[in-house]
């Protein structure tokens, strides 16, 4: 710990408690920095591309999550150190943002920091390294709308979006059926989506899941499932032109907000408060049943007897759903959501074609499924597969893949993968270097390296030589002119990434390299960790 | 200068080799312990839990075993799940399915030490996963149309089931109450018509299957004994203090007669509630929770048969066979439907008293009383019953059928295999280890019966080479036999979910190069 000490040789003391803190300042504060962001980087690099592979997690409570995705994996790997949180700040934003290409950035990010390094032993300040990387990060960004394909897509030609969520997919577990899975996620994202506005609500899109069955049999449903049965176990179990009655009041005697107190001292009062009782359940009842409701769906719990009163005006109910399903239904369904019995009226009765019961496997799970729905703007996909593990990649595979589709109807332009967009960048950004006068110049060069460690990284995992390949390839670019050729991951013997079809969002990719550039600048910026030290 | 940690303090982090073998060794060691369990001869386990009265249970059943393991090793995690789900899907093959994930794995082990990269093995043991299915789909038999046939499919479905469990002694008496409480349910999969009912005492032999519907609970002091020709009307009500339900109501009296008369008026509400019951014209009252004494006696007096406390799903089956509603108000008793049955008589079996509803209306649900030595046998015979019941109420639904025996995993390996000299690269390392991970099961039933397996399955690998050939292990004999004339047969579902499920399983955990082990939570010390 580095001490001031004033003219008679006592310690200043400048922070609280300072002799408990760790301190690291400069040069080395960067390299600790530096290192850190590399080792994260380090875990990630084996799960990239579609030979990347996965990673146990086991969570404090011993539970267990298999996964390839780079988002997840930082973010149960519960880390510690400061610099550390910021990648996974940096993959989770990326996963917000666009929702693919969380593995990527952090590669990326690692790759940057691993060349700032070696600038840094050459002595070329931090700020120089970090506007050089700005700069560099233009480049490539200008580039890549520069190499990017606009393509048409209708409704009904959706191959374009099918083929670039399979770029998604196969890097995940679920590649064995990555055909099916991306023809569900497109249809899903283009039954919600507004074309003419190119927005995408993905919360109406509900990603449910169900283990047994075969990954196959995962399903694409027009309208929502609902994992609760019917209230009574006698009530019909299909309901064919359904009105639904979606209320958030429960089917009790009402509990007045403000404090009361209903004193019993006669037992004509006794008798009147017995009669007034039978009187709110039926009551609630026939409110329901006049406006002419079919299905009765509540957020709440009923009581024995409004249950049977239900039953018996036979009207089927469902108890406890939970807030976000029943907003779900109520779009769906083009129902409103009924806080009180006295405001039920027809029309905020929702419309559905089917609602039926279905179990499943030899437990008695049931699951409701409301479908044909007036709106049909609302649709669930519901997973099937071998084991709880299995399910929760294959939801989180979905979703990168719904994110992508998404992306595509905001924006339909399309890079190519395989590192082909991040080495003719690499090209790019090298030939750009040398018009900069200065120090500069170097961060330039070194951040076309650090675009070399994508393609590089693919070409590991899959088996292939990292840096014969990514020169053969490289060369191969700069003769031709022609910035599709990638790494060939899955041996298919043509280096086109065109011929095949490997796509990415033109989107993903820039938003890629800016959000790895700012992390990489903000590390760089640093020059004093002050850290409680460990007791 | 030295890497600081990026992980909390008593993280672990396991890379590359390391992280593999960590799970090649944990996944092998489950598989290692469920083995011996494994076909007609395997042995049971003893599993005795940690917590209060260390209860003991005696189990065959994988599903079972595994589940009361407590296990750190992630990627035995993965294939207890997997035997979860299967005992979840097809109730069936639990073992199987972890034993398989566990062969391929050690192939994988094998593979990979020989330098094959895990996704190439990956892509090898899909393959052959997809042909072994095939191979399978082109042998089932279908006896849909044939009722008698499929009855006789059924029944040796269920004998196979039962010949690996407790049950085995008395496979055909327990088959065939298996078979009969499954066809009763006429092609749905819920078991839950279906009600277990153990006592204690006589010999499995005993065992019965009744087509009526028994009760676990006692008649009312001073009621009819038995009922011919009941009404019964099931109910879900509060029949001791009805209390008033709107919030905030309490009774504030200021003497103490007007505590009696206030009493007095729960008395009356609660014996109007009882005259509004008896004015359905029943005579007989079931209801879910409990009745107190003043209620039944009003019940008693008026020659009701009066049930209380019957749980939950003994009211739904009751409902369900009866063919009643389950009612919870009696103001209208013209609509509500009341339950029928012929007698409602109190019996004994050993020395409990039972009720028994006989003549019900609708013939679906039905009971199966198990009789036995001790709980354990009880309990475990349960379970090897429920599996049979799962495996007959899945085939019901899909009537395709395999033969048993290791017949099945002879025929896929050996199709298996032949897709392997076909295949050129490295896959076809995978799909010969993928044949031979298939080749262990018969071998392992082998073993567990004390045959010399080597010799026997090298005997079946020669029958099999032959077209259209029944050959399988005849435990009993200790030889290759005709797994059709001993009828040995297996359901197509089950083995179905066995083989995508272990390869699932496999192929994840394959994919594993790392494995991270967060700071386990801390507890607090409650001392």
């Amino acid at each position: 710990m580095a001490l001031a000490f004033d003219e008679y040789g006592r310690p200043f003391i400048i922070l609280k408690e300072q002799d408990q803190k760790t301190r690291l300042r400069g040069i080395e504060a960067q390299k600790a920095n530096i290192s850190a962001g590399k080792a994260v980087a380090r875990i990630l690099r084996t799960s990239l591309g579609p030979k990347g592979m996965d990673k146990i997690l086991q969570s404090p409570d011993g539970d267990v999550t298999i996964t390839n995705d780079g988002a997840t994996i930082l973010e149960q790997m519960d880390v510690d150190n400061q610099i550390a949180k910021l990648m996974v700040e940096l993959s989770r934003s990326q996963d917000y943002e666009i929702g693919d290409g969380t593995t990527g950035v952090v590669v990326m990010a690692g790759a940057l920091l691993e060349q700032a390094e070696r600038l840094l032993e050459r002595g070329i300040h931090p700020i120089r390294v970090a506007e050089g990387y700005e700069m560099a990060s233009r480049i490539a960004v200008e580039h890549l709308e520069h190499i990017s394909q606009k393509f048409d897509f209708g409704t009904t030609n959706i191959e374009p979006l099918v083929q670039t969520c399979m770029t998604t997919l196969s890097s995940k577990i679920v590649n064995r059926c990555k055909r099916h899975l991306a023809e569900i996620s497109v249809k899903a994202v283009l039954s919600v989506a507004d074309l003419e506005r190119k927005d995408v609500n993905l919360d109406m899109i509900k990603v449910e899941g169900k283990v047994g069955g075969k990954l196959e049999d995962t399903e694409l449903i027009y309208g929502i499932t609902v994992d609760k049965d019917m209230s009574h176990p006698q009530m019909p179990k299909q309901i064919e032109d359904a009105k639904i009655a979606i209320l958030t009041c429960p089917f009790e005697p009402p509990k007045p907000k403000t404090k009361h107190k209903v004193d019993i001292d006669t037992v004509e009062k006794f008798q009147t408060l017995r009669l007034q009782e039978q009187k709110y359940f039926d009551d609630m009842v026939q409110k329901c049943k006049d406006v002419g409701a079919t299905l009765v769906i509540c957020q709440w719990g009923f009581d024995d007897e409004a249950n049977h009163l239900l039953m018996h005006r036979n009207l089927p109910a469902v108890r406890w759903v939970g807030g976000v399903e029943l907003e779900l239904i109520a779009i769906a369904t083009g129902g409103r959501i009924v806080p009180r019995f006295q405001e039920l009226t027809p029309e905020k009765l929702g419309k559905a074609g089917l609602v039926r019961e279905k179990s499943f496997g030899t437990t008695k799970d049931k699951m409701l499924y409301i479908e044909h729905c007036a709106n049909s703007r609302a649709v669930t996909i519901f997973i099937r597969g071998g084991n709880k593990m299995m399910i929760e990649e294959t939801k989180r595979s979905i979703h990168d893949a719904l994110c992508v589709a998404r992306n595509l109807i905001r924006n339909n332009s399309i890079v190519y993968g395989g590192g082909s967009a991040e080495i003719s960048c690499s090209i790019a950004v090298e030939a750009g270097a040398d018009k900069y006068p200065g120090v500069e110049q170097y961060a330039i060069r070194a951040f076309a390296d650090a675009l070399d460690s994508v393609p590089m990284a693919l070409a590991e995992n899959s088996g292939l030589q990292p840096i014969e390949t990514l020169s053969a390839v490289k060369s191969q670019q700069i003769k031709e002119n022609y910035p599709h050729y990638g790494i060939d991951c899955n041996d298919v013997g043509t280096n086109d990434m065109r011929q095949q079809d490997v796509f990415e969002t033109l989107i993903g990719k820039q938003q890629q390299i800016l959000l790895a550039t700012q992390v990489v600048k903000m590390i760089l910026k640093i020059d004093d960790v002050i850290s409680p030290s460990d007791y | 200068m030295a890497i600081e940690k990026i992980f909390k303090d008593d993280a672990t982090e396991e890379k590359g080799e390391r992280a593999r073998m960590a799970s090649f060794v944990g996944a092998i060691a489950i598989t290692d312990l469920v083995k011996t369990t494994l076909g007609p001869k395997g042995m049971d386990k003893i599993l005795q839990s940690t917590g209060r009265g260390h209860g003991v249970t005696v189990t065959n059943d994988g599903a079972t075993i595994l589940k009361s393991l407590h296990i750190d090793n992630p990627a035995a995690k993965v294939l207890i799940d997997i035997s979860k789900v299967q005992d979840d899907e097809v109730g069936d093959g639990t073992t199987s399915v972890v034993v398989l994930a566990g062969e391929l794995l050690r192939e994988a082990e094998k593979l990979v030490a020989a330098k094959i990269h895990p996704m190439t093995i990956i892509s090898g043991y899909r393959m052959a996963a997809e042909c072994a299915r095939s191979a399978l789909l082109q042998r089932v038999v279908d006896n849909k149309e044939d009722a008698e046939k499929f009855k006789s499919d059924l029944m040796k479905i269920a004998m196979t089931t039962l010949s690996s469990k407790i049950l085995s002694q008395d496979k055909e008496h327990f088959a065939q109450l298996a078979v009969d409480a499954v066809m009763r349910l006429k092609g749905s999969t819920n078991l839950e018509a279906i009600q277990i009912i153990k006592k204690p005492g006589g010999s499995l032999k005993d065992s019965f299957l009744d087509e009526g519907f028994i009760l676990d609970k006692k008649i009312g002091l001073g009621q009819p004994k038995r009922i011919e020709n009941a009404k019964i009307l099931v109910a879900n009500t509060a029949m001791d203090t009805d209390k008033v339900k709107i919030y905030g109501a309490r009774v504030r009296v200021d003497s103490m007669s007007k505590v009696a008369e206030i009493e007095g008026a729960e008395k009356e509400k609660m014996r109007e509630k009882v005259q509004k019951i008896i004015a359905h014209g029943i005579n007989c009252f079931v209801n879910r929770q409990l009745i107190y004494n003043f209620p039944e006696e009003l019940f008693a007096d008026a020659g009701i048969l009066a049930i209380e406390h019957a749980d939950f799903d003994g009211i739904e089956r009751l409902a369900l066979v009866t063919g009643g509603d389950i009612a919870s108000t009696f103001d209208n008793p013209e609509s509500v439907k009341l339950g029928h049955c012929k007698v409602i008589e109190e019996i004994m079996i050993g020395e409990d008293k039972l009720i028994h509803f006989s003549g019900v209306e609708m013939g679906q649900a039905c009971t199966i009383v198990l009789r036995g030595a001790s709980h354990h046998m009880l309990d475990e015979a349960e379970r090897s019953l429920h599996d049979a019941l799962c495996v007959l109420s899945q085939t019901v639904n899909d009537t395709r059928v395999l033969l048993g025996g290791g017949w099945p995993e002879m025929i896929m390996s050996k199709e298996v295999d032949e897709l392997a000299r076909k295949t050129p690269g490295k896959k076809s390392h995978a799909i010969e280890a993928f044949s031979r991970a298939l080749v262990a099961i018969p071998t392992i039933i082998a073993d567990n019966a004390g045959l010399d397996s080597a010799d026997l399955v090298a005997q079946l690998r020669a029958a099999h080479h032959k077209e259209g050939c029944n050959a399988g292990i005849d435990v009993i004999s200790g030889s290759v036999g005709d797994m059709a004339e001993l009828g040995i047969s297996e359901s197509f579902k089950v083995k179905q979910a066995v083989l995508l499920s272990a390869t699932e399983a496999a192929e994840m955990i394959l994919r594993v190069d790392e494995i991270i082990t967060c700071a386990p939570r801390q507890r607090e010390d409650r001392m």
